[in-house]
């Protein structure tokens, strides 16, 4: 009654490649915007902080389908140029993610105590460094957990390339497998679940690295929940 | 070395300094003492630059802290002057301020190394010296958080000297301290005291101790100077009657 599942589980791993190349530049791009646009946002100059308030706005606020549509088929009207399906879903995965990153990076910067900021004035640090030495190292260790939140996030959205025809898990599973296999929907969607369940936990597990990482570059003991998880291998 | 020219500062409604006036000559010691919100810590605050004031001028070593010449016009100082200015003048904070993450040792040549521009080597020697002078030579490579109030006390008196300053500024630094670990706090800086010209600027409700390293004490009444005088003449026989009471109630606290 389950039908061919090695068989199934086959053809949708042929859109893994694609997944995690849209996932992992997705995120990768996302994390770079998330700290632009974030520390743009406490610049002091007020045509800076405004630019980045307008991106966040505009990103965060409309449909992520709509984005991708719009990178695929407006952006060639509008300037000439046609993106590669792999790039416009990285770039629109990315923007959309870097939005949400943002608010991310700015409340945990934010959050570093101003104690911390008039220690780094006392000792007349450049303004610079008093944001990469001081606030930065610290502020990280609360931005991890948000933005293991964010990357699963985007793992699960990168499944919408598939409407722009890039053959990822889910356009394997549902343009490909599934046509052919109607009465095994049930079977065949199950899988995909499962597969993107497994990636999520390999992106978890990396993140409690990370966050026990940060948290002894401060000093501070990881949460205990977080070395629960860690100790039964990050499957929690 | 220290000049307050009618300073005046305000947090919304609430006036902290009212016109004040006063000086601090080279390698003085200056206790200021007062009940709390009279404006003895926005005075060190203004002094290292993390207030500003609403008007009148601070001038440090000649130098004008609030303002600057910008082009034969003067302006409030922008962030490059007061770069300048804050070479001379360090502090130490009520609750220590030390990097998390940093381990001690890099809390101390962190800014000798990025702002003086020292190589490691040299900041590293530097800050053993330091740390040496303290009692803490063997905490080097410990985190801040292993430490205890005190001894990370001791480590941001440390940090503030490895700059060289010419001004030290200390703001209520034993009142987040077991009482058991003020001892140390205070001997250190006796010590300092004794052995350097290094002008210093103390609020603290530890009148003992102000006794012993000031050469003139302060008393602070709402953003006002109530009564100056050496420890000895103002600690037994103040002429104000605000200082007596504040004095009373101090010593009945203990």
């Amino acid at each position: 009654m389950f039908g061919d599942v090695p068989g199934f589980l086959r053809t949708i791993l042929e859109g893994a490649s694609t997944t995690l190349a849209v996932t992992a530049g997705g995120i990768v791009f996302a994390t770079v915007m998330s700290f632009v646009a974030g520390l743009a946002m406490l610049a002091p100059a007020r045509s800076v902080r405004a630019v980045s308030r307008i991106y966040v706005e505009v990103w965060r606020g409309t449909s992520e389908i709509v984005q991708l549509f719009w990178i695929f088929l407006a952006l060639p009207i509008l300037v000439g140029i046609q993106l590669v399906p792999l790039w416009a879903g990285i770039l629109v995965i990315g923007l959309n993610g870097g939005a949400y990153g943002a608010e991310i990076v700015r409340g945990a910067v934010q959050a570093v105590p101003r104690a911390q900021r008039e220690g780094a004035v006392a000792l007349n640090l450049s303004p610079f460094d008093r944001m990469r030495r001081v606030v930065l190292p610290q502020a990280l260790v609360d931005m991890v957990p948000p933005f293991n939140n964010l990357f699963i996030q985007l793992l699960k959205g990168s499944a919408l390339v598939s409407l722009v025809f890039l053959q990822d898990l889910t356009f394997q599973a549902q343009a490909v497998v599934l046509p052919t296999n109607t009465d095994q929907a049930l079977t065949i969607l199950t899988l995909l679940l499962l597969v993107y369940l497994a990636l999520s936990i390999v992106i978890t597990a990396a993140m409690r690295f990370l966050e026990r990482w940060a948290a002894a570059l401060v000093g501070r003991q990881p949460s205990t929940r977080s070395r629960e998880v860690a100790l039964s291998g990050g499957a929690a | 070395m220290i000049r307050f020219d009618k300073v005046v500062k305000r947090f919304g409604d609430n006036v902290v300094l009212r016109e004040l006036d006063f000086q601090v000559r080279p390698g003085e010691h200056v206790c200021l003492i007062g009940p709390s919100g009279s404006g003895k810590t926005t005075i060190l605050r203004l002094l290292m630059t993390l207030e500003r004031v609403d008007s009148g001028t601070i001038d440090v070593g000649g130098e004008c802290l609030t303002h600057m010449q910008h082009r034969g016009k003067r302006v409030p100082a922008d962030e490059k002057h007061l770069r300048t200015v804050r070479k001379r003048i360090g502090m130490v904070f009520q609750q220590f301020n030390l990097f998390p993450n940093m381990k001690v040792l890099q809390n101390l040549t962190e800014a000798p190394v990025r702002v003086l521009g020292l190589s490691r080597d040299q900041a590293e020697q530097r800050a053993l010296e330091l740390l040496e002078m303290v009692g803490l030579r063997d905490r080097a490579d410990a985190h801040p958080s292993q430490l205890s109030g005190g001894q990370q006390q001791r480590v941001a008196i440390a940090r503030a000297l490895a700059m060289h300053p010419d001004v030290l500024l200390l703001d209520e630094v034993t009142s987040a301290l077991d009482p058991e670990l003020v001892a140390d706090v205070l001997n250190v800086l006796k010590d300092i005291a004794k052995t350097t010209d290094i002008t210093m600027l103390i609020v603290t409700h530890e009148m003992g101790f102000a006794q012993d390293v000031a050469d003139r004490v302060l008393m602070f009444d709402q953003g006002r100077v109530v009564e100056q005088a050496a420890p000895g003449k103002l600690f037994t026989d103040p002429d104000q009657q605000r200082t007596r009471d504040f004095l009373r109630a101090v010593l009945e606290r203990r």
